[in-house]
């Protein structure tokens, strides 16, 4: 057989049938669903007659509506509520297993998943969320859908794709001290913009990449589809099969020899040819803070907000300048002289426990800031909750001043009651900068969570690296 | 889903680069259960002058008259020209359905993000990219001309201006199928069961532990 990438690898596995133009039929081995973009599909389901056909490769849990503060008052918002009670009754009617806003393993649905094993090594992994991407962190097929998308997995267990292009991004040589895979996913996204990854699965291989732990792989992976490609991947080494060895969904001891058998051959071939493939030097990467309104829009934290009238493209010019007027920010002014309303420490990008240790780690013995109005820490799971009041990382936040609060996606999109009012600023270790996604008027700078920490204790951006 | 072969309609300039979903159709109206009824809501943050919440009443709001869709020329348009890179970030379904209920039944730009892009094609919205030169000359073109109208023709894939000037383009075939004749993609796939459940029974020897649950 011809050598293949790992994503030919996952597709050929996957295909119950292809066309004669190439659309195929592929079968879904994980469904995640949340309770935003599935009450439409269920119903489309009710009103065909048709049932889910394999209940048990589902898992869902709320997170984008629920509340981080006192659960016991349940969900103040009545259509929040609405929505969340109505992934709760569509749950309990078809007999899909929810983590529901009581289960200590409720959480963000890409945090949820990995977390529970729910997402293995060679699956295909699909949710109505374009940060799927996430999934592939462990050697899976994992991409965001549509509502429409979300009823045919339910109805079919597979989805009418078409194979995209194979990219692979490679990150060559050791990150320097202080440089996380935030940085380094930022840093990609700034080379090859928000289109790059247009039409291509991307895979990330390289040795800085194979030094991340599995949280890094995951952050990574997460913001593939900003660099426009709605699959990311990392191939299957050592650490992914430690993270998952004796987690509740993992395979049992008895079938766990066999999975790993299988789960060995999930990296590309050597003579692999890819579509594209871009070489990035990890040691020139630096901490990145995003100044606009795109997540391209992304400079190392020690240069300056670039200048519209340097950039030789009208369209990209009239963006940059767009950005800069919603943002309040000057042309060539250092991004250490940016000072941040609020911190939010959270999102599917960067919840996980290493997160929480990297800006626990900053803001250990400090104060935030004065100026700080509200500095936030939205662990992303009940569970990465408890492990981190376990190493003690809940009193070192509340000692500093953060709001150490409940699990969900919370600020990364301010569907639930944390936002950012009008003209508010904000370091966020979440993934998009878009105008208004954090509340109408609001303006986001993404960060990593050590770099978040540390503009929360300067009450500016600041380079963590310098930060002792 | 609505079929679509061939229509006619005004064209509204959306000229930026980029545009979001969350800038299509914000978070807080994803808290609704149902499909239909986000039109009024379409670009509100760039629409209306006031923070938009579910449940106002949208005609009493104060609109921003410079944006486009306020615009009386482009009121009752049903074609979005638009820039590159369109459609990108979230996968919110909603954001096609709030284009479909303002009234567009197509958008044109140079390139467009793959989630948005698939999510169009399952509700009768169509999709079309031309060249950068192509949507430039568009863009003159409806700045010039008052009431500027668009022909689309799926069938023939070509877009005829009033000045009878023809732009092809490309569409996938299954997909041009499906939306020519209104089909429903679940219907379709339940046409290959028993294809579903031979891969089914092969996976389940090879990979027994993709269909184990927790004990």
């Amino acid at each position: 057989m011809a050598a293949r990438t790992l994503y030919d690898k996952l597709w050929d596995a996957h295909v119950v049938r292809t066309d004669e133009d190439g659309t195929a039929l592929l079968y879904i081995d994980r469904h995640l669903v949340h309770e935003v973009t599935s009450p439409q599909a269920f119903e489309g389901l009710r009103l065909a007659g048709r049932r889910p056909w394999r209940i048990d490769s589902i898992l869902a849990t709320p997170d984008h509506n629920v509340p981080t503060v006192d659960r016991s008052l349940g969900i103040e918002d009545p259509i929040s509520r609405i929505q969340v009670e109505t992934l709760g009754r569509n749950c309990s009617e078809f007999g899909i297993t929810e983590f529901d806003m009581s289960d200590p393993r409720q959480g963000i649905v890409h945090v949820v998943g990995p977390e529970e094993g729910a997402t293995l090594p060679g699956m295909t992994v699909v949710c109505g969320d374009s940060h799927t991407s996430t999934h592939g962190a462990f050697g899976a097929l994992a991409f965001g859908i549509g509502t429409s998308e979300v009823e045919h997995v339910l109805a079919t267990q597979c989805l009418i794709q078409k194979k995209s292009k194979n990219m692979l991004v490679s990150v060559d040589g050791s990150v320097g001290n202080g440089v996380t895979a935030k940085d380094i996913v930022l840093a990609i996204i700034g080379e090859i913009g928000t289109a790059g990854g247009t039409g291509y699965a991307i895979e990330f291989g390289g040795q800085a990449i194979r030094e991340l732990s599995m949280e890094g792989r995951m952050t990574v992976c997460n913001m593939t589809i900003e660099a426009g490609a709605r699959a990311g991947m990392v191939a299957v080494d050592d650490k992914t099969i430690d993270y998952l060895h004796g987690l509740p969904y993992a395979p049992s001891a008895g079938q766990w020899q066999q999975a790993l058998a299988s789960w060995r051959d999930l990296r590309s071939d050597g003579e692999a040819v890819f579509d594209r493939v871009l070489h990035i030097d990890a040691a020139s990467i630096q901490p990145q803070v995003s100044w606009g309104t795109s997540p391209e829009m992304v400079v190392a934290v020690g240069s300056r907000v670039p200048d519209p009238q340097q950039e030789a493209d009208p369209v990209r010019r009239e963006g940059m300048l767009a950005a800069l007027k919603y943002m309040g920010l000057k042309a060539n002014m250092p991004v250490s002289e940016i000072r941040p309303d609020k911190v939010f420490i959270g999102s599917c990008t960067n919840s996980r426990i290493e997160d929480l240790r990297a800006a626990a780690a900053v803001a250990k013995g400090r104060k935030v800031a004065e100026g700080i109005k509200l500095a936030m820490v939205v662990p992303g799971s009940g569970l990465v909750k408890r492990q981190a009041e376990r190493e003690g990382l809940d009193r070192i936040f509340i000692d500093a001043g953060f709001d150490w609060r409940e699990p969900g996606c919370s600020m990364c999109l301010a569907m639930n009651a944390d936002r950012l009012e009008p003209g508010e600023r904000c370091a966020s270790t979440s993934n998009r900068n878009f105008e208004g996604r954090q509340g109408q008027g609001g303006r986001t700078h993404l960060v990593s969570p050590a770099m978040a920490a540390a503009a929360a204790i300067a009450g500016h951006f600041v380079d963590v690296r310098d930060f002792d | 889903m609505d079929a679509f072969t061939q229509m006619t309609g005004i064209v509204a300039p959306l000229d930026r680069a980029n545009v979001d979903t969350d800038a299509i159709i914000p978070k807080q109206f994803l808290k609704s259960i149902k499909r239909t009824g986000f039109g009024p809501n379409l670009f509100d943050a760039w629409r209306y002058l006031d923070q938009g919440e579910p449940g106002m009443d949208n005609s009493k709001r104060p609109l921003n008259t410079e944006f486009v869709l306020n615009q009386a020329r482009y009121r009752d348009a049903s074609i979005l020209l638009a820039r590159k890179n369109f459609g990108c970030g979230s996968s919110r379904e909603h954001a096609p359905w709030a284009l479909l209920d303002y009234g567009f039944r197509a958008i044109i730009a140079p390139s467009f993000a793959d989630i948005f892009f698939n999510n169009c094609f399952k509700n009768g919205v169509l999709p079309i990219v031309l060249s950068e030169d192509e949507v430039d000359r568009l863009f003159a073109d409806v700045a010039a001309q008052d009431g500027y109208r668009l022909q689309v023709d799926l069938i023939g894939q070509r877009i005829i201006t009033p000045s009878a000037a023809e732009f092809a383009f490309e569409v996938d075939p299954f997909r041009k199928h499906c939306l020519v004749n209104g089909l429903d993609d679940i219907g379709l796939t339940l046409q290959y069961v028993d294809d579903i459940r031979a891969y089914e029974a092969r996976r389940r020897q090879e990979a027994p532990w993709l269909f184990s649950e927790p004990a």
